[in-house]
């Protein structure tokens, strides 16, 4: 909200020479959180004065007509002569009087104004509109001065326009409705002032009168539960909204319309009490307050024609709906420029009503903003009054005596409060009266002990009785104040946050980190020691993700959690794989010229659970039962955290050490490999065996296995994947579900022995097909106790072995933990191993 | 071979005379000096210590003489081996240490040359920034509390004392998902705060709980330079016995002081959120702003709502709590400088690199 100094000094006697900083610091310190504050004096400078318009010659020729005026700016310019002056706008005539700057002065965005040639004539200064002198949005032509502006040419222009206030701009949190307002800005800066305030919302106003002054059946007085209305008869429709009015709406972002609408939003801008007016010859009959039919239709002021729900309420009269209850009017009883009779509304609402209508309806008005956040409901008949006077000041006319009120507001629940609580919630140690003054301060109305009648233990949540307990009924604006921590806020609020002490509480002693969080770490960790750079990609992706992947019609990682309302339509899915979107950052850095890549993340996947409905409804009024809460919790996805790699280019670049060493699969394996041991996970636990799986290449994948579940994929890409994603080929990638390994084993230590090894080299021959990994497996079965280490140093193929055949180089280490081997004991053992690769695999040494 | 030749000719035993020792010595060490290398010096050894060497010869010399003249004589060839030895290690020394130095000196390469062959990764600030906080408030004794990203709306919302209709609910532009074939709402949401583990965590454990929350939270905001449809937060929640807002200060302060120094300090403004009463806005003073030293937006704190102790069963006569969070990405931002969310966002290697592996 966006309101002017001069605006809030009506009710408040701020200091006259207060400096913006010190309003700001006020407003902040009692949480308004301050948007801007613009000291208009100083937004225009140089010599910014009235003047009245003598002639106008039209230039034409030119693309766009232009005028060349000359202006009366009495002594300002000092010869007293009229100024010249190249305008482009029309909206004035001879005789107008307008606002000009002089050459020197400088404009709201660092304009300079100087003399200078334009269309062929010397322009000598600028006639201004309202958004160049920084007053609004309005550029539809420059200011014309209304005719009773008590202003001569050559005055400071400033005063005249308003130029010389300071403008404050708000955001006002959602408990709060009742700052929306000059009234509630002004209270809130007289707490913190410690200044007078004027409450306009207690300004005398005439209650109502046995005959109605039009009449009304509220026939839901739950979302209706008061309706105050007024006539004013025989004003002049011609009347212009006053300068100061025009301008206040204009600093406040709101356009003038007419006069009686004008007041409706001055009305509201000041008190916070929204208003209607309607005019009363364009209504018939009885007006009808009640909830729509289903399909009932209405036209608002917007030039929209809405379809209404039984949820929304409307006001009729015997045309049917005639205005959008609390949210917007409709068209067809709107004032238009003819009216003379004016039939002013003052209501109240229920706020989640209007709140749920302005969100169907996505109409989220001024009004309505202010209806959902809570109005005071004492306000109707004062807001009238005040809306009244401003019309018949104004346009003439004459209030109708009649005053309508139907009034079903309940009364306040009072809430109790120990007066010790804001002590101990917050740690000070207010005293019981300066807990009762700081409530009086917001408005409240304190009483000592319980008062037994009010007592709502529900809201209340404090035992009931005792000799220290405040009975509290919170002040009709402040709809938020239902609780006694509510209460406590207000208490501390307005005592000062700074003044809350500092003290440290000692927690009992933790049990650090879970393993599944330290496994996490070290698995990120090795992957950056390991040249993986880590990426946080956004999990949302397209349906056609799936088909790009090549993952086959029965892939569970087809069935994806749909966002119902995406930033992009086309990535509606939340992802059931990281590659999807670490491959789309893969291809973002490589646009971005850089060739040798490894990146990995680890983040959740969202797997639905099939089958499921809706989470049965909770209440909060409780604690969910266990078996409750584990219903809803059944509903949620499944999320298991994945850590993924890719990598692309070069993995050792090239220099002057030699050629650079291209990264492929079995890097990607290697990082499968390196997440498992990160993990703690033994070697002899871990599994790698070939596999076919979208999206991998499917004769240069690699399944990982741990205790014989498999865990994860890795492996070169499909090249169709890889030119459908048009990344590189030989691009490579990894991805394992870090929540499927099993915890790390408690690591036994190994027998370290002090012999010296026997070391024996076999090359054994095996057909390409069999997998190394079982040939090596083979090796250690047949070797026995004695092998203390196997390692594949060679793989190599040849004409001389045969088509099919390759040869697989091992280095066997062996060693007895209690004496020094003899030849004959390590030859033994060797040959068990090659025996039991020959009778598995049909092995030969090479060479033999 | 000659034992008792009593009395004995001095002609066999003129490899004993003095002088022939002494000349012995010195023509080995002036051998030895010429010696330019090691593998000369091992040459000149069999001739100046070896079998047929002179100071050998004259040790066998040494039975063809009186009794009564051997010891005497066994002394003067023991000391002039001794003394041919000393001259060979000493010269030994001295062309081994001039052999490594000529070998050292061969083998001088550049140390400056680049030997970036493995090219080591990063983490992202994001994470390592997370993992710190999680460590320091473990070190206070907190346990870090983890929940699912797609989350209830009974979590995310119901249970925080944010009603269907609260216009808090409107603010949170929330990503919502769509509800199963046949069902108008599926009741759950992109979590768009980590406050969701606040109410799991009550549910799951009884008081004292003291917990840190880091995570991942999700907002319908158009990616650009101050905005992110994802980001990421941490938040605190302690529930306890006598638990105020004195506390509150207290942690948030230590917080302040451990990630940004001794001098950093902290302020509240009074603010609104559902699950919290009181509540605030805190800033911190950063005296290392690229900008300039000034007081920074940070989080938001208060006391846990009493109505939200109750929804998780929790007795708010019994027990009262705080909590506090803030969000990560804007802490990265203007710790280290950033100026542009998407940076963060993009996964630009460049970026992440700065940061390296994160301590």
């Amino acid at each position: 909200m966006r309101v002017s100094v001069s605006w809030l000094r009506e009710y408040l006697d701020l200091p006259a020479d207060l400096p913006a900083a010190d309003l700001e610091q006020a407003l902040v310190d009692l949480g308004i959180e301050v948007e801007s504050i613009v000291d208009l004096r100083s937004t225009v400078t140089g010599a910014l004065v009235v003047g009245e318009v003598l002639d106008i010659e039209e230039l034409t020729g030119f693309k766009k007509p232009i005028r060349f005026c000359r202006v009366d700016v009495g002594a300002a310019n000092g010869t007293g002569e009229p100024q010249e002056i190249v305008c482009g706008a029309r909206n004035f005539a001879p005789g107008d009087r307008v606002v000009v700057i002089l050459p020197g002065g400088v404009l709201p965005g660092g304009f300079a104004i100087g003399a200078r040639k334009t269309y062929g004539r010397n322009s000598h200064g600028m006639i201004c509109s309202a958004k160049e002198l920084g007053l609004g949005d309005d550029h539809s032509g420059i200011i014309v001065l209304p005719e009773d502006t008590p202003a001569k040419p050559g005055d400071d222009a400033r005063p005249v326009v308003g130029l010389d206030d300071v403008v404050v701009e708000v955001e006002i949190t959602p408990d709060r409705g009742y700052a929306l307002s000059v009234r509630g800005i002004a209270r809130e800066l007289a707490h913190a002032l410690g200044v007078p305030f004027r409450d306009p919302g207690l300004a005398p106003a005439p209650g109502a009168t046995a005959e109605p002054a039009y009449p009304v059946e509220v026939r839901d007085t739950v979302g209706c539960d008061r309706f105050a209305a007024r006539m004013v008869r025989g004003i002049d429709p011609t009347a212009q909204t006053p300068g100061w009015m025009r301008q206040r709406l204009t600093v406040a972002g709101v356009r003038s319309i007419s006069l009686p609408v004008d007041i409706t939003n001055y009305v509201m801008l000041e008190l916070g009490q929204p208003m209607h007016a309607f005019d009363a010859a364009r209504i018939t009959g009885t007006l009808v307050v009640r909830r729509a039919a289903a399909g009932e239709k209405v036209t608002t002021l917007d030039g929209v024609a809405r379809t209404l729900t039984t949820e929304d309420m409307v006001i009729c009269d015997d045309t049917g709906p005639v205005s959008l209850a609390a949210v917007m009017g409709g068209e067809t009883s709107e004032v238009v420029a003819s009216t003379t009779d004016v039939l002013f509304e003052a209501a109240h609402w229920d706020p989640v009503m209007v709140g749920r209508t302005a969100r169907r309806h996505k109409l989220f008005s001024e009004a309505a903003k202010r209806w959902e956040r809570g109005v005071d409901p004492a306000l109707p008949l004062v807001a009238i009054e005040r809306a009244v006077g401003l019309l018949t000041a104004h346009a003439g006319g004459t209030a109708g005596a009649e005053i309508l009120d139907l009034d079903h507001v309940r009364p306040r629940t009072p809430v109790t409060l120990p007066v010790d609580l804001p002590g101990r919630r917050v740690g000070v140690a207010y005293s019981p009266e300066r807990v009762v003054s700081l409530l009086e301060q917001v408005g409240c109305h304190v009483t000592r002990g319980v008062d037994r009648l009010g007592e709502d233990p529900g809201t209340a949540g404090v035992p009931a009785g005792g000799a220290d307990v405040l009975t509290v009924v919170p002040p009709s604006w402040r709809p938020d104040l239902t609780d006694p921590a509510d209460l406590v806020e207000e208490v501390v609020r307005l005592d000062g946050y700074d003044r809350v002490p500092s003290v440290l509480p000692t927690a009992p002693p933790g049990r650090g980190l879970t393993w599944q969080q330290r496994r996490r770490r070290a698995v990120a960790r090795s992957l950056a020691e390991r040249g993986y750079v880590e990426v946080l990609a956004h999990p949302f992706v397209a349906g056609s993700l799936a088909d790009l992947l090549g993952l086959p019609a029965d892939d569970p990682r087809r069935a994806a959690v749909r966002v119902a309302n995406p930033l992009s339509e086309e990535e509606p899915l939340l992802r059931t794989t990281l590659l999807g979107p670490l491959l789309g950052i893969l291809r973002r850095n490589l646009g971005r010229g850089h060739r040798d890549l490894a990146l990995y993340e680890i983040g959740a996947v969202f797997h639905p659970r099939p089958g499921v409905g809706a989470p049965p409804a909770m209440g909060v009024d409780r604690r969910p039962t266990d078996a409750e809460f584990a219903a809803a919790d059944a509903v949620v996805p499944d999320q298991p955290r994945h850590v993924a790699v890719v990598l692309t280019g070069d993995v050792e670049p090239a220099g002057w050490w030699g050629a650079g060493r291209p990264a492929g699969w079995a890097d990607a394996v290697e990082a499968g490999r390196a997440v498992l041991a990160a993990a703690d996970l033994p070697a002899d636990r871990v599994e790698v065996r070939a596999a076919e799986h979208a999206p991998w290449h499917p004769g240069r994948c690699a399944e990982l296995l741990v205790d014989g579940v498999v865990v994860g994929h890795a492996g070169e890409l499909h090249p169709a994947v890889l030119a459908a994603l048009e990344l590189p080929k030989r691009t490579s990638a990894m991805e394992l579900d870090l929540d499927a390994l099993p915890a790390a084993p408690v690591a036994p230590a190994p027998t370290i022995s002090g012999f010296p090894p026997a070391l024996i080299d076999v090359a054994l021959v095996v057909d390409e097909r069999v997998p190394a990994a079982q040939v090596q497996q083979a090796l250690v079965e047949g070797a026995g106790e004695l092998l203390e280490g196997v390692r594949l140093f060679d793989v190599y193929a040849s004409e001389q072995l045969g088509a099919g055949r390759r040869s697989l180089a091992y280095k066997l280490t062996f060693r007895a933990p209690d004496r020094t081997l003899t030849v004959e004991e390590a030859v033994a053992a060797r040959d068990a191993a090659v025996a039991r690769a020959a009778e598995r695999f049909g092995a030969t040494l090479r060479g033999a | 071979m000659t034992y008792r030749n009593d009395p004995y000719d001095p002609k066999q035993v003129a490899l004993l005379d003095p002088d022939a020792l002494a000349g012995a010595v010195a023509d080995a060490e002036q051998a030895f000096a010429a010696a330019a290398d090691p593998d000369a010096l091992t040459a000149l050894r069999p001739a100046h210590l070896g079998d047929r060497s002179p100071v050998a010869l004259a040790r066998r010399e040494i039975g063809a003489l009186p009794p009564a003249a051997k010891a005497d004589a066994g002394k003067r060839v023991n000391e002039a081996r001794r003394a041919i030895e000393a001259a060979y290690a000493a010269r030994a020394e001295v062309l081994d240490r001039e052999q490594a130095q000529r070998v050292l000196a061969t083998e001088r390469v550049d140390v400056t040359l680049p030997y970036d062959r493995r090219p080591r990764g990063a983490r992202h600030p994001l994470s390592t920034l997370m993992e710190q906080i999680s460590d320091l408030f473990v070190g206070m004794g907190y346990e870090v509390a983890e929940g699912p990203e797609v989350e209830l709306e009974w979590t995310n919302f119901d249970a925080l004392n944010i009603p269907v209709d609260h216009p808090a609910r409107g603010l949170m532009d929330t990503f919502h998902i769509a509800p199963p074939a046949g069902a108008d709402s599926s009741g759950l949401v992109l979590r768009t705060h980590t406050s969701p583990v606040q109410a799991r965590t009550m549910l799951a454990r009884k008081p004292p709980i003291y917990v840190v929350v880091p995570g991942r939270v999700y907002r319908t905001d158009e990616l650009d330079a101050t905005h992110a449809p994802v980001f990421h937060q941490v938040e605190g929640l302690v529930v306890d016995k006598g638990i105020t807002m004195a506390h509150l200060r207290g942690t948030l302060d230590h917080f302040a002081r451990a990630m940004f120094g001794e001098g950093a300090k902290t302020r509240w403004r009074p603010h609104y959120f559902p699950f919290t009463e009181p509540s605030a806005e805190f800033d911190v003073w950063f005296p290392e702003h690229r900008d300039g030293p000034r007081w920074v937006e940070w989080g938001g704190c208060g006391m846990v709502n009493p109505r939200v102790l109750r929804a998780c069963g929790i007795d708010p006569e019994v027990y009262s709590g705080f909590a506090f969070g803030m969000g990560i990405d804007r802490t990265v931002m203007f710790r280290h400088g950033v100026s542009d969310m998407r940076d963060m966002a993009e996964g630009d290697v460049r970026f992440t690199r700065a940061f390296g592996a994160g301590a």
